[in-house]
């Protein structure tokens, strides 16, 4: 489904990403972990199509075509979901708005009929209860007066809405109690399927406890350092990221 | 009368003026002062005395008080006392280079001989023109234009002395230059007086400037002042205008600031009769930083109009404008503040705020912020506000069992505290902050210690 | 980044669609203007007396005025004497049924997707329409004059109810209160007239539509409304104009004066023809609005979108005498191209606890320069007295300008004035996150300058504010960036 050879890109002049290697199958889900500063949010912004970031070497390619040709709105209609870390707010432009002209923007690209504002609304009310996100929030302005943990779960909720192919969660579990963590997993997990394929970037190895990957790769300095099952997260968890830092200072 | 021939005909006073003392303001002046005098002249009766139809005058009538006869100060005065010993600077603790002015003019007796660091000149602006004459000529005139304002113009005709502040290249001064101009005279007195400062490449300098008058005289001091800060330089300026109530201060400071540099003044108004600052700070280069606060107190039928204007000509550069008013009786307050962002000066931060407290219902206050904003990608910001101490806050004091009346005056402490906390120089913030206590308290803060029974 | 640019360039390439010209029979008087011309106008609109005197009275203190300057406008010199002062459809002097309208007029009013006859009938709204000075139609007369309303042209008012008219004529503008409202007072040709009488809810929207037709004229009309005690009424007003590479101007007056506890509601949807993307052609907008709340508790909101026009100089505002009462404004005012506008409020508050409101959204683009000037003034009697002001500025790009000129001046100490001001551009990382779900960045720049907007939009009657947001993301196409 996605093939990363070799990528390197730099933000304001500065290397980031230094060869990055990966390639993800349908129905898998990878793990991305490592400290502050590894490069992690730099990958799942340059697959969503941020133009801040510059490839400066290396090639994707998501389901057999050159994802740099695609512009960010293209790739999110070919099912690439980017759950932010940080959801900007959209002041004056209601959810709902929003949420019917991206759910319809995705439909008429796989030349589905619109839905009306009615069908719509259904739709929304379905999807909404997997998040347990209150419906009031619809009515607010996009991620304005969120709370964090909302502002992740109105992500989680889009992506519901949107029913990614590829789905990257960017640090969802950052800020989140044990209940809300738990929400959201149970959403990523209701909404996997054997066609879909979902990269997790954390931190903390806990919510793995709940998303279980098939792989979890270490990314240090810009290069992944260690790919290895979910058990690779435990090991990483009791030993701390300066096990990998000392390994790799040898 | 109509506004026409009022302005007409006090405009007029200053114009014959200029004529019959041509021989006086040439003689004994350098060809850099005079050779401006002319066209400066000019542009004065194109203008003339500025009326509230001119939009920049608009909330200011210089009107009445120039209709006054005032004897001119075109020649240095012979002073029998020793000025430094009628007046001494009360502010306790506070260690300056302290160097005064005598209604407008360079004090003979000041001796700074050795208490300067080497290449920091602190000069009559009249003697310097001929010992600094490269150095003045470069920059007298270059940013006071006298074809914006009259009273500029009127001061660039008029001009003779003032002082000259020239820091070296890569020169800090710790202790804060202090400099003091007095009025003092007969009969009632018309003032001009001149300024420049020059703080070079790397250096850094604090700077406090006060007013004081020292009879019950009327006065009307005409100042400009040009300031260049070059790169990497840091300048803090402060004023603090302290006269009584038949004083008038027209006051026009303009700044040009080089990359990386810092401008930061504070005008503090505590006592006058009429006053009217104008500031115009100009970022000339990147990553400049201009802050700039006011605060003004005023009570009786006390006037103060801050003119502000900062103008971001480079990208990349930071300004704040914070300024304060309480009014009481039935004083007068106006604001004026504009941040122009020229087309390409992106990634500007320009911040602008003026909140005014009204005590009285006879008091006014008029204010103006504006924005002219040529660039986008800009954060700039505005803010005005008029109104009362907030009630609620006031309950939450009473309720905790302080009497009204001194709530009332903590709550003005409180408001007036935020600009008084970013002065840096602590012995004169703690003097601001007993000045404002005691202003706020009904004891005239500059009459506190004042040895002259004026009443005014 | 690239893209994007190309995206708003694009935009802005978008033509004005109500640029056509009908080819309908106008009765036009040749162009200058001196006191003969004012006196045929008058002779022609077969006027009262008291008019004539009026409109005299306004040109001859006109002649001694001068344009004003003060405005952040580069106004070209415009040659008053070079415009027809008068221009009218060519009529039977009433219409018996709407069978009688010409065809062209009618075709015309559907191009312009007007409300005319019966399917307004559903829509509810009573319109009366403007085409060059003269009012050629007003719908829903009868159903109105059942309840005691009055809403006809100006012309008509001036037949039919001369004393009335007479008694609050200029009484909000005055006949010289400023160059256009005395050029107005003058040569006005005609416009609306309404009057909601005591205890009365207007039940539907009172609207009119103002178009321009003739080449080489000016149009100038006048409205006036009058709210009794008790009384309610919201009024729509909407203007378009054909394109073409003359400039044309438009200097209109409206005045509108609530009594007692009447409540008046003024909405404004602005489309003259702005001028094409090089600033050539376009409609110079000088406009007088002033309300006078004069009874008690009584209470007007000005609401506008501002999309076209080459000028704008227009500045709605309220006089606040009856203690308790309220004014409000809310404006969207979005420049493109080479267009200029000036436009704001002014709130003066003259009665006790007396509130008002301003809420302004400038959007500016291209080459354009866009100005909020307001005045709030509270006089010292006017204890208690409130205003809030929020001026909001957005840029999207580099070569435009938006600028911010509030006057405040308060003469109590029991009154709280507040401004607010702030610049911004379109975040980026708001665009890219609308991108990652799907919504390319034109539908995206567009839903964001709504989202901009909405608060101003949502005091819209809810027609005129599903066609505001069009016209916001027509008259923005190409711009963005």
């Amino acid at each position: 489904m996605l093939t990363i050879k070799n990528l390197y890109v730099s933000v304001e002049g500065q290397e980031i990403l230094k060869g990055i290697n990966l390639e993800i199958k349908p129905g898998e889900i990878h793990a991305i972990m490592g400290p502050n500063g590894s490069g992690k949010s730099t990958l799942a912004n340059v697959l969503a199509g941020r133009h801040e970031y510059e490839v400066t070497a290396g090639e994707i390619t998501y389901n057999g075509e050159d994802l740099f040709e695609k512009s960010p709105e293209d790739r999110a209609r070919e099912g690439i979901f980017l759950s932010f870390q940080y959801p900007v707010e959209i002041p004056g432009v209601p959810m709902v708005n929003f949420l019917k002209t991206a759910v319809n923007e995705h439909r008429k690209h796989r030349g589905e009929k619109e839905l009306t504002a009615g069908e719509f609304l259904k739709l929304m009310r379905e999807k909404m209860d997997m998040v347990d996100l209150h419906p009031q929030l619809t009515n607010r302005s996009v991620n304005e007066g969120f709370s964090g943990g909302e502002k992740k779960k109105n992500e989680i909720f889009q992506m519901a809405l949107l029913e990614p192919k590829l789905a990257i969660l960017d640090e969802t579990d950052s800020g989140l109690d044990i209940d809300a963590l738990k929400t959201v997993a149970h959403g990523v997990n209701a909404l996997k399927s054997p066609e879909t394929s979902t990269i997790v970037v954390t931190h903390y190895q806990r919510l793995l406890d709940y998303i279980v990957p098939d792989y979890v790769h270490i990314l240090y300095n810009g290069k992944i350092v260690k790919t290895a099952g979910k058990e690779l997260a435990f090991e990483l968890e009791e030993k701390g990221y300066d096990w990998i830092k000392k390994e790799n200072e040898k | 009368m109509s506004v026409l021939t009022e302005k007409t005909d006090v405009s007029l006073k200053y114009t014959a003026h200029f004529n019959e003392a041509r021989e006086k303001l040439f003689a004994n002046s350098s060809e850099i002062l005079n050779s401006k005098r002319n066209k400066a002249f000019q542009n004065f009766v194109l203008q003339g005395i500025p009326t509230r139809k001119n939009e920049n005058y608009k909330y200011t009538n210089l009107h009445s008080a120039f209709a006054n006869e005032y004897t001119f100060v075109h020649e240095k005065q012979k002073t029998e006392a020793d000025i430094a010993e009628i007046f001494r600077c009360n502010v306790p603790d506070l260690n300056t280079q302290l160097t005064l002015l005598y209604n407008g003019w360079f004090y003979d007796k000041n001796n700074l001989a050795g208490k300067l660091p080497e290449g920091v000149i602190l000069e009559s602006l009249e003697k310097a023109t001929s010992k600094y004459a490269d150095i003045i000529d470069q920059h007298y005139a270059a940013l006071a234009d006298t074809s914006a304002d009259a009273m500029v113009a009127l001061n660039t005709a008029y001009a003779k002395d003032g002082y000259f502040l020239y820091i070296p290249k890569n020169v800090a001064i710790e202790k804060p230059i202090q400099i003091v101009n007095l009025l003092k005279s007969d009969t009632d007195t018309f003032s001009t007086q001149r300024n420049l400062v020059i703080v070079e490449e790397g250096a850094e300098v604090q700077l406090i400037l006060c007013d004081h008058t020292l009879d019950s005289n009327r006065y009307i001091n005409n100042l400009v002042t040009e300031v260049f800060v070059g790169e990497n330089a840091k300048l803090d300026y402060y004023t603090i205008q302290n006269q009584h109530n038949k004083a008038v201060s027209v006051n026009s400071v303009f700044v040009r600031q080089q990359a990386n540099s810092t401008f930061i003044s504070h005008t503090v108004s505590l006592h006058g009769g009429l006053i009217r600052n104008n500031l115009k700070v100009t970022i000339d280069g990147e990553n400049a930083q201009a802050n700039l606060f006011g605060m003004a107190f005023l009570d009786r039928k006390q006037h103060i109009d801050n003119f502000t204007k900062v103008e971001h000509a480079k990208p990349h550069c930071q300004s704040n404008q914070v300024y304060k008013y309480v009014l009481d009786n039935q004083s007068t307050g106006a604001f004026s503040g504009q941040i122009h962002v020229a087309r390409d000066a992106q990634k500007t931060n320009a911040f602008q705020r003026n909140n005014n407290l009204l005590l009285t219902d006879s008091a006014t206050m008029q204010t103006k912020p504006q924005l002219i904003i040529d660039a986008d990608d800009v954060k700039c910001s505005h803010g005005a506000t008029v109104g009362q101490i907030d009630e609620q806050a006031l309950f939450y004091l009473r309720a905790r069992g302080i009497p009204e009346d001194k709530a009332r005056l903590m709550m003005m402490n409180a408001f007036a505290h935020e600009v008084v906390q970013e002065i840096k120089v602590e012995a004169l913030r703690e003097r601001i902050d007993e000045l404002i206590e005691k202003r706020l308290n009904g004891e005239v803060a500059r009459c506190h210690e004042c040895e002259y029974n004026c009443e005014c | 980044m690239a893209e994007q640019d190309k995206i708003l360039h694009d935009l802005t390439q978008s033509d004005y669609k109500y640029g056509f010209i009908t080819d309908i029979e106008t009765d036009i008087i040749d162009i200058g203007l001196n006191e003969a011309v004012v006196k045929t106008i008058w002779e022609k609109k077969n006027e009262p007396d008291f008019m004539l005197d009026f409109r005299l009275d306004a040109f001859r203190k006109w002649q001694k005025m001068k344009i004003p300057d003060w405005a952040y406008l580069k106004i070209p010199p415009i040659d008053f004497q070079s415009i027809s002062y008068y221009a009218a459809p060519v009529q039977k002097p009433k219409y018996a049924s709407i069978d009688e309208v010409d065809p062209e007029l009618i075709e015309t009013f559907n191009k312009l997707g007007i409300p005319l006859e019966e399917q307004k009938h559903l829509a509810g709204v009573a319109v009366d329409v403007v085409m060059d000075s003269v009012s050629v139609k007003t719908t829903f007369k009868e159903v109105l004059a059942e309840k005691g309303i009055i809403f006809c042209s100006f012309s008509d008012a001036l037949q039919e109810h001369p004393n009335l008219v007479r008694k609050y004529f200029g009484q909000a503008v005055p006949v010289a209160d400023n160059f256009f409202a005395a050029l107005n007072s003058a040569v006005f040709s005609d416009g609306s007239f309404c009057y909601i009488p005591k205890g009365v809810r207007c039940p539907m929207e009172l609207s009119t539509y103002f178009r321009i037709n003739a080449a080489n004229t000016g149009q100038f009309e006048r409205t006036l409304i009058v709210a009794d005690d008790d009384s309610y009424v919201s009024y729509l007003e909407g203007c378009t104009a054909p394109m073409r590479d003359e400039n044309q101007l438009h200097a209109a007056v409206v005045e509108i004066i609530a009594h007692d506890r009447a409540e008046v509601k003024y909405s404004t949807v602005q489309n003259w023809y702005p001028g094409d993307k090089n600033g050539i052609g376009g409609i110079y907008n000088f406009v007088t609005k002033r309300g006078v709340c004069r009874g008690v508790s009584s209470k007007i909101s000005w609401t506008q979108v501002e999309t076209g026009s080459a000028i704008t100089w227009k500045y709605p505002s309220c006089i606040l005498l009856g203690d308790n009462s309220v004014g409000e404004f809310n404006s969207v005012a979005v420049t493109n191209h080479h267009q200029q506008a000036d436009t704001g409020s002014k709130m003066i508050h003259i009665g006790k606890n007396t509130k008002s409101r301003i809420v302004s959204k400038g959007i500016s683009a291209g080459r354009s320069d866009n100005s909020y000037r307001g005045l709030v003034k509270i006089m010292p009697g006017a204890t208690n007295s409130r205003n809030f002001s929020q001026c909001d500025s957005l840029l999207l790009n580099d070569t435009c300008g938006a600028h911010t000129f509030p006057y405040i001046e308060v003469g109590n100490k029991s009154s709280v004035v507040e401004h607010e001001a702030t610049t911004s551009k379109i975040g980026e990382d708001q665009i890219f996150y609308c991108n990652q779900r799907g919504i390319d960045t034109e539908t995206a720049v567009g839903i964001i300058i709504n989202g901009y907007a909405r608060e101003v939009l949502n005091k819209l009657p809810m027609e005129f504010a599903v066609e505001a947001q069009k016209l916001l993301q027509i008259s923005l196409e190409g711009s963005v960036g």
